[in-house]
């Protein structure tokens, strides 16, 4: 596809990471990396939050973010589709190479690059429309002209919440409980067909029934997406991730500064831990 | 050992009675009274007025009064339709400047720059106007508006008006559009809109509700208002004309409740009554609207 063509142009990039992070990532296939985040430093004013991150993130898989809280592993998520940018202050230095463009780039409209890397927030946040409505956004905002309801039909289906809503469509989306909002929350992302998906704790604020719906649902959609999720969760990441970053926070230099300590295949990394910090977090000695 | 088994059965059930002549019952009793009494009291004065202008003012409501003109000096019959419409006109100058003037203000306040320099002086600015005397409105478009045209008019009594709405819609938009729950806000961004679109799209509709309630307000508010529009609407006993001194129902009232003649005094009555009315209306409208907000 179109897609291909346009990874290979970054591929030079892309082997470079790829060599420069030998923790456990040699094993990706450089050319199956979708979307390459190298984050040198991110600041909040003059807060370091995230130094030394670089995560290469492979198509159709999903690529966990784990680590305790304060580790800045939501804001590596969120600064990779420049969500970030909402934050006064927020600065970040390092590249991030989606199909070999820098979206961080001056060029690059943060707004065309949330279109194509959707999102999924910790709190279920539907639109305060009617369910069909708050699926059709996205694609009403990117000027869709073909059947609607086919699309909005075929994103429920994929978000497994149409059987549940298909007969009261025009019901507000905030009537739904927790962990349907959240599903309408995928389908809305997933509607326009991005790229990438990227959830940001997306179980958090639901219940252990509604947790297990989100996470065969991700396990689905790995087919059609790439996925990224931040999840405070070690035995859902256990679950769902096929790679898995481990930040942590360094302390030492007077702030809380959040770094990767290591990534890898997800068995391999639960298995096999290469750093102490690693294990020590595994094995539950902190969190 | 006995001794020290006896007292340990000696055990005081504890008195869960009522003490109503008890200290601190007694006050609790008095407190809640007093706020009770106050609560009530608080009442009084709206109700007094309201029987009061349905006394003295209702029996003079006739459906002439809508449409009739005021009758001359010595002459029975007449209404105030002129300063019904006057009004009408005067505030609906008010609400089309202050309205848009108001939301556009608040937007910037409340979503594009909070911790701005200039959002925080407007915001203070706005507060401080929103307590202005409202004579001073009427001093201020009289210098700006009358002397600059010439005349008394119906433009100037509209901007007097606006100058009072505008803190009130703003602050009300303001605080509606902070209502909107950030994550929402946050979504709207996620999806790939600009600020714009997520501003048209999903917060204002959202925070519209909250917004039509401060507008009602600031229209029942204005509407009421005598001291802006004697110095720049003045009076008159004929029909709108724009240019030119235009009736209100405030200084309607204001004018003939001073005057010696029993019809026009009950027609000041009558004019009362109408106006508390509209204003009523205009509250329940607002409440009404303000209670079907959903988020």
């Amino acid at each position: 596809m179109e897609a291909t063509a346009t990874e290979t142009t970054a591929e030079t990039s892309i082997e470079a990471v790829a060599q420069a992070t030998a923790t456990g990532t040699a094993d990706l296939d450089p050319e199956a990396i979708t979307l390459d985040c190298q984050a040198e430093k991110i600041f909040y004013g003059d807060f370091l939050a995230v130094r030394d991150s670089h995560v290469p993130i492979a198509r159709n898989q999903i690529t966990g973010f784990i680590g305790p809280s304060g580790c800045g592993k939501s804001t590596v998520l969120k600064s990779i589709n420049r969500m970030n940018d909402l934050i006064p202050g927020f600065r970040f230095m390092g590249k991030v190479y989606f199909h070999g463009m820098d979206i961080y780039d001056k060029k690059v409209d943060p707004v065309a690059v949330r279109r194509n890397i959707g999102m999924v927030f910790q709190q279920p946040n539907p639109f305060s429309m009617s369910i069909y409505e708050n699926v059709a956004f996205g694609l009403r905002l990117n000027r869709f002209k073909g059947n609607m309801d086919e699309k909005v039909e075929k994103a429920l289906r994929g978000a497994a919440l149409w059987d549940e809503v298909k007969d009261k469509l025009k019901n507000n989306g905030l009537s739904l409980s927790g962990g349907q909002q959240q599903r309408l929350c995928i389908a809305r992302a997933i509607a326009t067909e991005p790229r990438v998906l990227l959830m940001d704790e997306p179980c958090s604020a639901l219940d252990p029934i509604a947790t297990r719906q989100i996470e065969e649902l991700m396990v689905q959609l790995k087919e059609r997406f790439t996925v990224a999720i931040v999840t405070h969760n070690m035995q859902q990441a256990m679950r769902v991730a096929d790679q898995t970053a481990f930040f942590a926070v360094d302390i030492s230099r007077g702030g809380r500064t959040g770094y990767l300590v290591e990534m890898g295949a997800t068995k391999e990394l639960f298995a096999n831990p290469q750093e102490q910090l690693t294990k020590d977090y595994l094995h539950g000695e902190f969190s | 050992m006995s001794e020290q088994a006896s007292q340990k059965n000696e055990f005081h059930l504890p008195n869960l009675e009522r003490q109503p002549f008890e200290p601190r019952a007694l006050q609790s009793i008095i407190l809640s009274t007093l706020t009770f009494c106050m609560a009530i009291i608080a009442c009084i004065p709206l109700f007094s007025v309201l029987i009061m202008l349905l006394y003295r003012g209702g029996k003079r409501i006739t459906f002439e009064v809508f449409y009739a003109l005021p009758s001359t000096a010595f002459d029975v019959g007449g209404g105030f339709g002129n300063a019904i419409v006057g009004t009408l006109f005067m505030v609906g100058i008010a609400s089309l400047i202050s309205v848009p003037f108001g939301i556009l203000a608040a937007i910037y306040l409340a979503e594009l720059a909070p911790e701005s320099k200039i959002a925080t002086v407007a915001s203070f600015c706005a507060k401080v106007l929103s307590g202005l005397p409202s004579i001073l409105a009427g001093v201020f478009a009289y210098a700006a508006v009358v002397l600059l045209m010439g005349s008394y008019s119906a433009w100037a009594g509209g901007i007097a008006l606006a100058i009072l709405m505008v803190p009130t819609v703003m602050l009300t938009a303001e605080e509606a559009i902070k209502m909107v729950p950030q994550p929402m806000k946050e979504a709207a961004a996620g999806m790939g809109c600009t600020p714009a679109q997520a501003m048209l799209k999903i917060i204002l509709p959202v925070a519209v509700p909250g917004i039509i309630t401060g507008v009602v307000l600031a229209v029942a508010r204005a509407a009421g208002e005598t001291a802006p529009l004697l110095f720049t609407a003045l009076f008159s006993d004929y029909w709108l004309r724009p240019n030119e001194p235009t009736a209100s129902l405030a200084v309607l009232i204001y004018n003939y409740s001073g005057m010696p003649f029993p019809n026009q005094i009950e027609l000041a009555w009558a004019a009362s009554l109408v106006l508390v009315l509209l204003v009523f209306i205009l509250n329940l409208i607002s409440r009404a609207i303000g209670r079907r907000k959903t988020v």
